[in-house]
């Protein structure tokens, strides 16, 4: 029996037994109420008891047996699984309907595991964090046996071919395994400040025009306008600056008189920068907003223009708000995948020159893992020891950012 | 008194009558509204009040050239998006005489007239076969029918460069063209067909399966998971450090690049628990994933948005929190929940990287029948067609860039419209 077909035969058991439980014991307190006993809880509350003495035990067994087979401790055939699950639910279901009298508290009974079951939701989300940390810092450790810690950091070469080469059984022939990932992290820091040069400036005044100049209905109009750029798929930017605007940029060195490769690190910067715009203008034009108009009243008042009042009262009491989205925007674009895999480089380029082919964090793991070695390969491994910095980097962006935001609206609120 | 001075004062006076009418039309205009200065303020301005107020007029423009700049941009990408892709809906085929022989079953080639061998697609030609045992009736006729061209065809028929037509093929073309035995129909084969190693036979069907399935596990993992934290945290939760720290992490989860959920997805899921790589469920649980914090920091807003007076009333006629928060809080913030689960929906629909990273790049002809089956995405459908060297998967890979976009766009135009609706003054 496949797993999927023990899923099907589970639910497939499990939802009707619930139901009749339901509804069993639903009409039990119905009747009851009928004879004129006044039950303690609504019938349903009595339905939804049973139920949870039918699915928790009929769940629990099967997580066991889930657990044990995956950790390789006891296995049991699927039918077992199921007939066991099943009496264990009829058993509760048995055990329930004998508890419905008037006097049992079925409400308070229900909410307790209503309330555990909403906390285990609450709780996937930092197993979920959990779950990349550990993944990649596995992985990392594994890769970091390889590789000494100190040349992943400080190397300025890159040359992972050589574990390619062991793969494939010839070991001798090939010189010393190069992870230096500088001139990788170079090429993120190259691009992320091309789109930051573009979306800052952008997406600042496009903010200050939204919140201090146009008008309540412009303005609902615009900001929908703007954000269907942040709404279009990274693959989709990618495309359009591989196939448009690199060719452009190409030709408008060439008739500079300069070379560009047409894997220039320019194009991707320009078109995520243009991703990120509606990013830093919401966000600042949320903090923009929350600097109180008796402000402006104020500086307006001894006589100073719009844009003074802007520039000398106004941007500096949104400043820490300003800045905490542009610390997000960075991380965003140091994140950034498809754009750069598509637009930028592959070979890692240790260079100044935005108009060469350079390479990113992202673009390396991307190339690391759909690659056809095999998962255990210093080579595959070296896509979780990138993606734990680029964590760490982002985690620290993010961190710093939240920390000024609470700054700022402790300030105003 | 230097130069540019001296120059806004020649200013100043030139403009002098046409100024006054212009200001007092304003003060007409502008008396009840009480808005800019009164005309007598400007009467006399210095040369210094003027450049301030040059300045004024800049930051305005700035602010007005910035937005215009990003509008721009955003009809010149849509003008070339859809520039390219127009083509692709397009296909062209042959008039060609089919003989459905012994040869023919054998060699999908013998069953046309040499001189038309790359002229015709091989791709239809290499189904020929198939089609002929599940008709046997057909064995030994011939016809004439309209087939799919070779893609290089269609390229040379569509005068794109690079089309790499062999010139015998284009004096056949150019011969059949003349005869009429070469139309343009609309391209079908694009929405009925799986992905194919020759672009005129590829579709988009199989991606577009595999990204209902995958977004089919998705949205059931991630919008009751999604809900039910934000009214624990909303409704339940107590100020303590766990709770602070669940909120903490949600808000660092939601700035997590997408492609480190793609590692652990690789690294928990197809590692540690055995889901089949490249398959709709691998890829829709880490997406699932990706999308929670989105659906939680939606819902937490919509909930908070409910006043507080509807849940007292609630509390004073006896109810119990989860009575409160299932019969009265969620009922009215179900218009905000589903914005946002619609939102998260669009997100995760446009994601490639963490899907690449699970092997969601496969190739792909037919479409999927199990969430357990080898799958591709649309996004990663298109990543695919674009690494492709053939000039005719150019155009197919703007048509899907094309259909995607359409569908994103009108699902977010449809959460504006369920947000503007549905947002409530109490």
């Amino acid at each position: 029996m496949s797993i999927a077909d023990l899923f099907l035969w589970f639910f497939g058991g499990l939802l009707p037994l619930s139901a009749m439980a339901y509804f069993l014991a639903r009409g039990k307190a119905i009747t009851s109420e009928k004879n004129n006993i006044r039950m303690h809880s609504r019938p349903g509350f009595y339905g939804w008891y049973t139920v949870i003495w039918v699915a928790l035990p009929a769940l629990a067994t099967s997580l066991i047996f889930s657990i044990g087979h995956l950790f390789h401790l006891f296995s049991v055939p699927a039918t077992m699984l199921l007939a066991t699950a099943f009496a264990l639910g009829g058993a509760g279901m048995w055990f329930a309907l004998g508890h419905i009298k008037a006097d049992f508290r079925a409400r308070p009974a229900v909410e307790k595991v209503m309330r555990g079951v909403l906390l285990s939701a609450a709780i996937i989300s930092i197993l979920t964090t959990l779950g990349i940390v550990l993944s990649v810092i596995f992985e990392s450790i594994r890769f970091f046996q390889v590789v000494p810690v100190w040349d992943f950091i400080t190397g300025t070469q890159w040359q992972p071919d050589t574990a390619f080469l062991i793969g494939a059984g010839r070991a001798e022939s090939v010189g010393p395994l190069m992870f230096g990932s500088l001139p990788i992290f170079a090429g993120t820091f190259m691009i992320t400040l091309i789109a930051m040069l573009v979306a800052i400036p952008i997406g600042l005044f496009a903010a200050i025009y939204m919140s201090e100049y146009a008008s309540h209905a412009s303005r609902g109009r615009l900001k929908p306008l703007l954000e269907i750029l942040a709404g279009i798929p990274t693959v989709v930017y990618g495309f359009f600056a591989a196939i448009t605007i690199s060719p452009i940029i190409v030709e408008i060195a060439h008739s500079f008189g300069l070379e560009a490769d047409y894997t220039n690190a320019l194009a991707p910067g320009l078109i995520m920068g243009i991703m990120i715009i509606p990013f830093i203008s919401s966000l600042s034009d949320d903090v923009i907003r929350a600097v109180p108009q008796s402000m402006r009243d104020g500086s307006l008042a001894l006589g100073t223009t719009k844009a003074e009042t802007i520039r000398h009262i106004v941007l500096p009491a949104a400043f820490p708000g300003i800045v905490a989205a542009c610390l997000l925007a960075v991380s965003r674009a140091i994140g950034e995948t498809m754009i750069v895999v598509m637009a930028a480089g592959l070979r890692p380029n240790l260079t100044a020159n935005p108009l060469e082919g350079m390479t990113t964090v992202t673009v390396k793991i991307v190339e690391a893992l759909t690659g056809d070695q095999e998962f255990d390969s210093a080579f595959t491994l070296s896509a979780f020891a990138l993606g734990l910095v680029l964590l760490i980097i982002t985690l620290m962006l993010n961190i710093v950012s939240t920390i000024v935001v609470r700054k700022f609206r402790q300030r105003y609120e | 008194m230097n130069k540019t001075a001296e120059a806004d004062i020649a200013m100043h006076t030139n403009n002098d009558a046409k100024m006054d009418t212009t200001t007092m039309a304003n003060d007409l205009n502008n008396t009840e509204a009480g808005k800019t200065t009164p005309s007598f303020m400007n009467e006399h301005k210095s040369p210094h009040q003027r450049k301030r107020e040059r300045a004024d007029a800049r930051f305005h423009f700035y602010g007005f050239a910035a937005i215009a700049l990003a509008l721009a941009f955003l009809v010149f990408f849509f003008v070339d998006i859809i520039g390219k892709a127009l083509p692709a809906f397009d296909e062209t085929e042959v008039l060609a005489t089919i003989h459905y022989s012994e040869a023919a079953s054998k060699n999908y080639n013998k069953a046309i007239d040499k001189k038309m061998r790359g002229v015709v697609s091989r791709a239809w030609l290499r189904s020929l076969p198939a089609y002929m045992k599940a008709h046997p009736e057909l064995m030994g006729s011939s016809a004439e029918l309209w087939v799919l061209a070779d893609s290089r065809v269609d390229q040379y028929i569509k005068q794109h460069d690079g089309h790499g037509l062999k010139s015998k093929h284009r004096r056949t073309v150019d011969a059949m063209l003349k005869d009429g035995k070469i139309r343009t129909v609309f391209n079908t084969t694009l929405f009925t067909n799986g992905d194919s190693k020759l672009p005129e036979y590829a579709g988009i069907l199989a991606a577009s399966v595999g990204t209902v399935f995958t977004l089919l596990i998705t949205m059931l993992v991630a919008v009751p998971i999604g809900v039910m934290t934000a009214i624990y945290l909303e409704e339940f939760a107590e100020d303590n450090r766990f709770t602070r720290m669940v909120e903490v992490n949600i808000n660092n989860l939601a700035a997590i690049p997408s492609i480190l959920y793609g590692l652990l997805g690789l690294a928990i899921f197809i590692s540690f628990f055995g889901v089949p790589r490249s398959s709709a469920l691998a890829g829709g649980l880490t997406l699932a994933l990706m999308t929670l914090p989105v659906i939680i920091i939606t819902t937490r807003a919509a909930l908070r948005a409910v006043p507080e007076s509807i849940r007292e009333a609630a509390y004073g006629l006896g109810a119990s929190n989860l009575q409160t928060a299932w019969h009265h809080v969620l009922p009215l913030a179900m218009p905000g929940i589903l914005t946002g689960s619609i939102i998260g929906l669009a997100q995760a629909m446009g994601e490639t990287a963490p899907l690449i990273i699970v092997g969601m790049m496969a190739y792909i002809p037919e479409a999927p029948t199990t969430i357990l089956d080898a799958t591709t995405v649309l996004p990663a459908q298109i990543y695919t067609w674009s690494t492709e060297s053939m000039r005719g998967y150019g155009e197919r890979t703007a048509a899907g860039i094309l259909v995607l976009l359409a569908v994103l766009l009108s699902l977010n135009a449809l959460a504006v419209k369920l947000r503007n609706r549905s947002q409530q003054s109490w």
